[in-house]
């Protein structure tokens, strides 16, 4: 397919663009392949405007006389107005914008087209390799293994090729494992608790059906992680009534009887549609311009947007406790075992790891935790706060982990190596984004795509040092500690930085920023300054002394 | 003291009110100023002080197997939960505290026995240090228009301001003396803020006396002086910071708002904001949420919507926000008042000050600003803050509203201010906890009366002295910024937890951005003088220094901020008592913040024993409900 066929005018003069906290700027409107520029006819010809059409959540067009306005609601929430003189034109305009934002086909993305023009010092793709991960593990303890049972996507289709299981159990073992577990998701290995040798791990729902169907190999595999006389936990991320409802549909939760050494925890996640409505009225809340403050606090709680994040939160913690206060290990699912089973095993991490909070260890999580544990990026984030579409898989589970995360930096501010920038970057990638990363539904369509030979990898892109700098906390002092954060509706606030972000001026807090980066760095210097003087003054004493001696 | 009986009580719990850990165990001691608890069951000896003053009310909850319940809530949001083991004992402390918290007599309250061992020079000094003069001087006054005037040192113009008021130089002795017959208790309008710019002007006054017609010819020369003090606008404001209809209904008593037919060039605009005994049920209703064990989001959301707080504190802002605007847009001179001037119109004309002047923003700025709108000006502190045993009726917050709107301005503009967010706390400690002379009395004459500057110390040269904790680290300067503009839009107003729920500190973060950055400050001068001393031992050092990394603290070694960091209340349900010891790990990390904290020690959470929650678990599991936290 041509773009071109789809571009009926790729060019339109005295438009003018309208977003938050410019001045309106008139200027040329060019439309290509995957972008839509506006360039003023200021003297350095400045783009104004470069907008991927794959950002765009949803556009709405008006009319008054001839002159065409188009309002574009963009998936990283920001909301422009464009004025284009012209009634046919902005017909076109709209009609190429919607058509180049919807494309159907992966291949068609920005993804696939774009030439970087850096220099690619390491390979993105290359970055985070589940070997290397089991080279880690394998450092600390030789209970696991590496078993490739998945290699060609037989077993299950949304893990990866290679996966940790417990040393004693078989690939034989696990391909029983695999047809009694929802979407052939068998217990893998999430995290390993170097403090006390506690694992967390993954999987999806056991099939155990009305009648209560059980597996000896499912059963083995999970007690193949507990210690001689110890327990574990399940945590279900549904309730225990949704739970119970499943058993209709062949899946179902693990009984008492068959696994008396694991004691079961119900902690309601939310899933799907009602995660993309609770962000819609969030949304929808934040643009309201209106000044009354009951009106504001009634929609933010209706919107339960916080409510997710207490419920997320809550469990992280719950599942974090039960490995590091209690000495056990957990297993943690849901009903597919993609979406808030990982919000819970990736958070916890994050309070229970360190590494977790330093950049190359959060990238590792998002790699390990989201992209190879099958989290359906390319479904959940086809649309966001502004679609109209209803598609049941669309959710914003992966924001409202950022969100998460956010909260345990806000409590935690010298824990992260990160800062906030680091998750909002993250935020806009896995919306829209001109690398491959977030594209494909998990690693067996990533490979059928070819994504590795044919597109960029955003870490490629991030880890280079001088864009690196721009994500990087300057309060960040590495600690050991598991950090606990306080889950209490007075500790948890709404994320300005993503939800307000277009909706009111952050100048003030970029000074205060800015003064605080400054105030560090300084201190920094001082201190090399004074060791370099300290050094200088020894040296010169020394040599005094030999000078002394001859 | 005459109202201690039992100064001591043994076996005393304290329970923790926000977790499900086990209780403290310890000793209740009662002395003439402070009720201290001493946890004798910690492995550091923990104690905490409620002073009396602090103390808004005691409750003696209904006997329990364990004891006696007592339950202490305090001004500034502590609450502290007590259980007694004898019901005597119990009933003799709550004796005490009733009398001890809420005292008859004014000499009774603790300002007039305190004593810090300070000369009587530099006693009488502290008195000195705010000089309202000083002030007026920086605004330029007296000038062409304005000048301070003694007509009032007698207090036979309103026995509720200070004797020294500013007016405008057009407005005649007969003029004054007119206007406050017509004016509520005598409150005339005086000048309250000179924006030097432009000449327009901030007045402020009591409601007149116009009932459905009346009117003053002096009252209205009055307001025709104060608007040609200001040439260049040909109108002013006068804003009533009432809801209209509680104005209206004070014309059947007699009083009410200006008639625009009557005064000439006015524009007149009522602003809306509730009266005290509205404010003070916002805030019973905001401290019964923020109290609530385990709430869930969306209690507590409903709840602090349901409170009204934040839209009142949204309605003062945007108030100051008018009056600010006014003043610097428009060009405008604007009058305020409210009923008796007193409470509204010292929240709005403050902080219409702190938004156009620089100054305010500063220590020495905000200590004028509070002498002089909130001190000077008659805001009656003693009933407000309920100093002694009174009407509850005339108990309100509205200057914790003042300082909750300097607050919100501080989370907006966080390079604008020159001191922190603990400044505020400390202030609003101390209007409470009458420890010092300054917020004694309601007004100027009573605080002659009282002879708080000859008996007691002023508060501000204590605050000064600890000026190093209450700085801002992010603070740019005078000059940085002039005016704010703040967005006031309802998302812009947050919920303040460190002033509501200051005391649970499992609820805050728990690493410290401020503390860190204080330590920055200081780390910052010693790093400079280790320079400049190096510098001077190597004079012959020229050339660039080798600016060498500095090298980042190892991955494992302790942070040097200190962190509160144990888990939480994750179960939500059950109280599950304590079976697991403290957990080693984490101890050391907690003990040094608290032993900084004399006021509170009462957070120290240990993780719970998950087995108790299973208990419910499995109950949840009988009756299929789903679980929530």
């Amino acid at each position: 397919m041509e773009f071109a066929e789809l571009i009926k005018t790729p060019r339109v003069d005295n438009v003018v663009l309208h977003r938050p906290f410019y001045p309106a700027v008139e200027g040329t409107l060019c439309l290509t392949g995957h972008h839509l520029i506006l360039s003023s006819r200021r003297q350095d010809d400045a783009e104004e405007l470069w907008l991927l059409h794959s950002n765009i959540d949803s556009i709405e067009k008006r009319f008054v006389g001839s002159l065409g306005t188009i309002i574009i609601k963009c998936k990283d929430l920001r909301i422009i107005q464009l004025d284009i003189p012209g009634m046919e034109e902005c017909l076109n305009i709209a009609s190429s914008i919607e058509a180049l934002s919807t494309l159907d086909s992966v291949t068609l993305m920005y993804p696939f087209f774009y030439r970087p023009m850096f220099e690619v010092v390491e390979d993105g793709w290359r970055s985070f390799l589940p070997e290397q991960e089991f080279e880690l593990l394998s450092s600390v303890t030789d209970e696991w293994r590496l078993s490739c049972i998945n290699k060609e996507f037989s077993v299950c289709p949304s893990y990866p090729p290679v996966v940790i299981v417990p040393k004693s159990i078989d690939d034989e073992a696990l391909r029983k494992v695999a047809m009694f577990r929802h979407g052939s998701r068998f217990p893998v290995l999430s995290y390993y608790h170097k403090k006390n040798g506690m694992v967390m791990m993954r999987s999806s729902q056991p099939l155990t059906g009305t009648n209560g169907r059980r597996c000896k190999e499912d059963e083995k595999l999970i007690n193949a992680t507990l210690r001689a006389g110890k327990r574990g936990y399940i945590i279900d991320t549904r309730s225990l009534n949704v739970a119970q409802q499943a058993r209709a549909k062949g899946g179902g939760f693990e009984q008492e009887a068959h696994y008396p050494q694991w004691r079961r925890i119900h902690k309601s996640i939310e899933r799907f549609n009602i995660l993309q409505e609770s962000l819609i009225k969030l949304v929808e809340a934040c643009n309201d311009q209106s000044h009354n403050m009951d009106r504001w606090l009634s929609k933010l709680e209706a919107s339960n947007w916080l409510t997710h994040i207490k419920e997320i939160l809550t469990a992280a913690c719950l599942a974090a406790q039960c490995i590091d206060r209690e000495g056990a290990s957990v297993l943690v699912h849901g009903t597919e075992g993609t979406d808030s089973t990982l919000q819970v095993t990736s958070l916890a991490q994050i309070i229970l790891d360190p590494r977790c909070r330093t950049i190359r260890g959060f990238e590792s999580l998002v790699v390990r935790e989201w992209l190879q544990a099958g989290h359906p990026f390319q479904q959940r984030c086809a649309q966001s706060a502004y679609s109209n579409s209803k598609q049941k898989w669309e959710a914003p589970v992966f924001l409202l982990f950022l969100d998460c995360v956010w909260q345990i930096l806000r409590q935690f501010p010298c824990s992260f190596e990160f800062s906030e920038h680091f998750l909002i970057m993250l935020f806009e990638h896995t919306y829209a984004s001109q690398f491959g990363t977030f594209l494909g539904n998990n690693e067996n369509e990533r490979s059928k795509l070819k994504l590795q030979q044919k597109t960029m990898s955003l870490w490629s892109w991030v880890n280079r040092p001088q864009e690196l700098s721009k994500y990087k906390n300057p309060l960040f002092e590495a600690n050991s500690l598991v950090i606990w954060p306080s889950v209490a509706p007075q500790s948890l606030q709404l994320w300005e930085g993503v939800f307000l972000r277009w909706n009111r001026s952050s100048k003030f807090l970029d000074e205060a920023y800015e003064e605080m980066v400054t105030l560090i760095e300084y201190n920094k210097q001082l201190k090399a300054k004074v060791n370099a003087l300290r050094r200088k003054l020894a040296e010169l004493e020394t040599d005094d002394r030999m000078q002394e001696n001859l | 003291m005459e109202h201690i009986t039992t100064p001591k009580v043994e076996n005393v719990k304290l329970l923790d009110r926000y977790t499900n850990r086990k209780a403290a165990n310890g000793t209740l001691y009662l002395t003439a100023t402070h009720l201290i608890y001493v946890d004798a069951s910690a492995e550091v000896r923990k104690e905490t002080w409620i002073l009396h003053h602090h103390i808004a009310t005691v409750e003696k909850l209904p006997l329990t197997t364990a004891g006696c319940p007592l339950l202490i809530h305090c001004k500034n949001f502590h609450v502290a939960h007590f259980v007694i083991g004898q019901e005597r004992d119990c009933h003799e402390v709550y004796t005490s505290l009733l009398k001890l918290s809420q005292p008859v007599k004014p000499e009774d309250l603790y300002a007039f026995s305190y004593n810090p061992k300070m000369s009587k020079d530099n006693r009488e000094i502290g008195w000195k240090l705010i000089d309202l003069k000083v002030d007026y001087q920086r605004m330029g006054i007296p000038n062409d228009y304005w000048e301070i005037t003694d007509a009032n040192k007698d207090y036979e113009v309103c026995n509720t301001y200070p004797p020294e008021i500013v007016v405008p130089r057009a407005a005649n002795k007969a003029t004054v003396i007119g206007s406050s017959r017509f004016r509520s208790r005598g409150r005339i309008p005086v000048l309250s803020y000179l924006y030097k710019e432009n000449n327009a002007a901030i007045c402020r006054c009591s409601q007149p006396l116009s009932g459905f017609s009346a009117r003053c010819l002096e009252d209205e020369q009055m307001l025709q002086a104060i608007r040609e003090a200001n040439p260049g606008s040909p109108f002013m404001y006068v804003v009533d910071t009432r809801p209209k209809l509680n104005a209206i209904a004070n014309r059947a008593a007699g009083k009410g708002y200006e008639n625009e037919d009557n005064y000439d060039n006015i524009r007149f605009k009522f602003i809306g904001i509730e009266n005290i005994h509205v404010m003070r049920n916002s805030l019973q209703k905001l401290r019964e949420v923020c109290e609530t064990k385990s709430p869930s989001m969306s209690d507590f959301l409903t709840g602090l919507e349901n409170s009204g707080w934040l839209r009142h504190i949204k309605a003062v802002m945007d108030a100051g926000v008018f009056l600010a605007k006014a003043v610097k847009d428009e060009k405008a001179s604007v009058l305020v008042h409210c009923s008796d001037g007193w409470d509204r119109t010292a929240q709005v004309c403050s902080l219409a000050s702190l938004l156009l002047d620089p100054f305010y923003r500063t220590f020495k700025g905000f200590m004028v600003l509070i002498e002089k709108e909130w001190i000077a000006m008659g805001h009656k502190f003693s009933h407000r803050c309920g100093h002694l045993d009174g009407d509850p009726k005339e108990v309100s917050p509205v200057f914790t509203q003042f300082i909750e709107c300097v607050w919100q301005l501080m989370q907006q503009f966080p390079c604008t201010f020159e001191f922190n967010e603990r400044f505020l706390l400390e202030i609003h400690d101390h209007v409470y906890s009458c420890q010092f002379g300054n917020f004694l009395g309601t007004c100027h004459k009573e605080r002659e009366d009282l002879k708080i500057f000859e008996k007691t110390h002023s508060l501000w040269p204590f605050l000064l002295q600890k000026k190093q904790e209450f700085r801002n680290p992010l603070y740019r300067g005078f000059t940085a910024y002039k005016e704010l503009q703040p967005n006031t839009l309802p998302f812009s107003f947050q919920f303040w937890c460190g002033m509501y729920n200051r005391f649970d500190k499992g609820m805050h973060p728990k690493q410290c951005v401020l503390d860190h950055l204080l330590s920055c400050m200081s780390q910052k001068m010693k790093l400079e003088d280790n320079a400049s001393e190096l510098e001077n031992k190597l004079p012959f050092l020229d050339g660039p220094l080798p600016t060498e990394a500095c090298s980042f603290p190892k991955m494992g070694s302790a942070s040097k901020t200190p962190m509160l960091n144990t888990p939480q209340d994750y179960e939500g349900e059950p109280p599950p008592v304590l079976t697991n010891g403290t957990a080693v790990g984490d101890v050391e990390v907690m003990s040094d913040v608290d032993q900084k904290n004399k006021e509170n020690l009462s957070k120290h959470q240990d993780p719970h024993d998950l087995k108790d929650a299973f208990g419910v678990l499995d109950s949840e599991a009988k009756d299929g409900k789903p679980q929530h936290p």
